[in-house]
């Protein structure tokens, strides 16, 4: 396995407004490593969906961002609820979240498609009741 | 288009970003449901919105976007200009309606592919 850059953030899931902090500095630090921007973009983007997801529905989590020399991996983990149907949680429209949150921009049940859409591989391990990892993976070739 | 140009065809106010006017943009869009603005990435450099939360600043980030405009005079809170001075946006508010501003932006020619403009004109 070569070395990986590795950055840690833990996700406030108390405030909503903060959500996407860890995004921004992540797209901050890969510019710095001179990842492509396109490849930046994909990235911040999906990541910053899935901070939107952990503030949410989970109450925040844990998001781990490696950078390998051929590829991004970005693990978000929470202790949230679970995700009862994942095959369902992955269609365009379906949502869970509550009223408020659509009045906030987000919540349309576009989440979990987007991180799909802007990454190469997206893995899904849920237990209803004790959380949920999300591993994502953007190659850089 | 510069953002000048699209400042004087909503005749809106420049919250922040003033040194940046001068820049040009070619294509935009406009949506109240930042999911929506996130799941179509284009290089649309310019959103329109009526929604005030700061999260319309981190979206128009995370596209990498130049400019977001609020319609309807939605107000920014300082705690969104701060972010959108960090991004280097520029945050312009304009009294119109979200279906007039994309109009006469879409009129005037911003995001229009050559042969629709030919059909416009």
């Amino acid at each position: 396995m070569d070395e990986a850059v590795r950055f840690h953030f833990v996700v406030d899931g108390e405030d909503f407004t903060s959500a996407g902090q860890a995004s921004v500095q992540v797209k901050k630090n890969l510019r710095r490593l001179g990842i492509p921007p396109e490849v930046i973009r994909k990235i911040s983007i999906a990541m910053y969906e899935g901070e939107i997801n952990m503030v949410i529905h989970a109450d925040g989590g844990e998001a781990e961002v490696l950078v390998y020399e051929d590829r991004i991996v970005m693990i978000l983990t929470d202790r949230g609820p679970g995700i009862a149907d994942v095959e369902k949680a992955m269609q365009e429209g379906y949502s869970t979240a509550p009223d408020n949150v659509r009045s906030l921009g987000f919540g349309a049940g576009m989440g979990l498609p987007n991180m799909k859409r802007y990454t190469d591989d997206m893995k899904i391990e849920s237990v209803v009741g004790e959380g949920t990892t999300i591993t994502m993976t953007v190659l850089l070739a | 288009m510069k953002i000048s140009t699209i400042q004087e065809i909503l005749d809106a106010e420049v919250v922040c970003g003033e040194e940046f006017l001068d820049d040009e943009v070619h294509s935009a869009c406009g949506s109240d449901m930042m999911s929506d603005v996130l799941a179509y990435v284009k290089d649309q450099a310019v959103l329109l919105t009526g929604l005030c939360n700061p999260q319309v600043i981190r979206t128009a980030e995370m596209m990498d976007m130049r400019c977001v405009v609020f319609v309807r005079s939605k107000c920014p809170t300082d705690e969104m200009i701060r972010l959108a001075k960090e991004s280097d946006l520029v945050v312009l508010k304009t009294t119109k309606r979200m279906y007039e501003a994309c109009g006469k932006l879409y009129l005037a020619g911003l995001g229009v592919s050559p042969t629709e403009a030919k059909a416009v004109n």
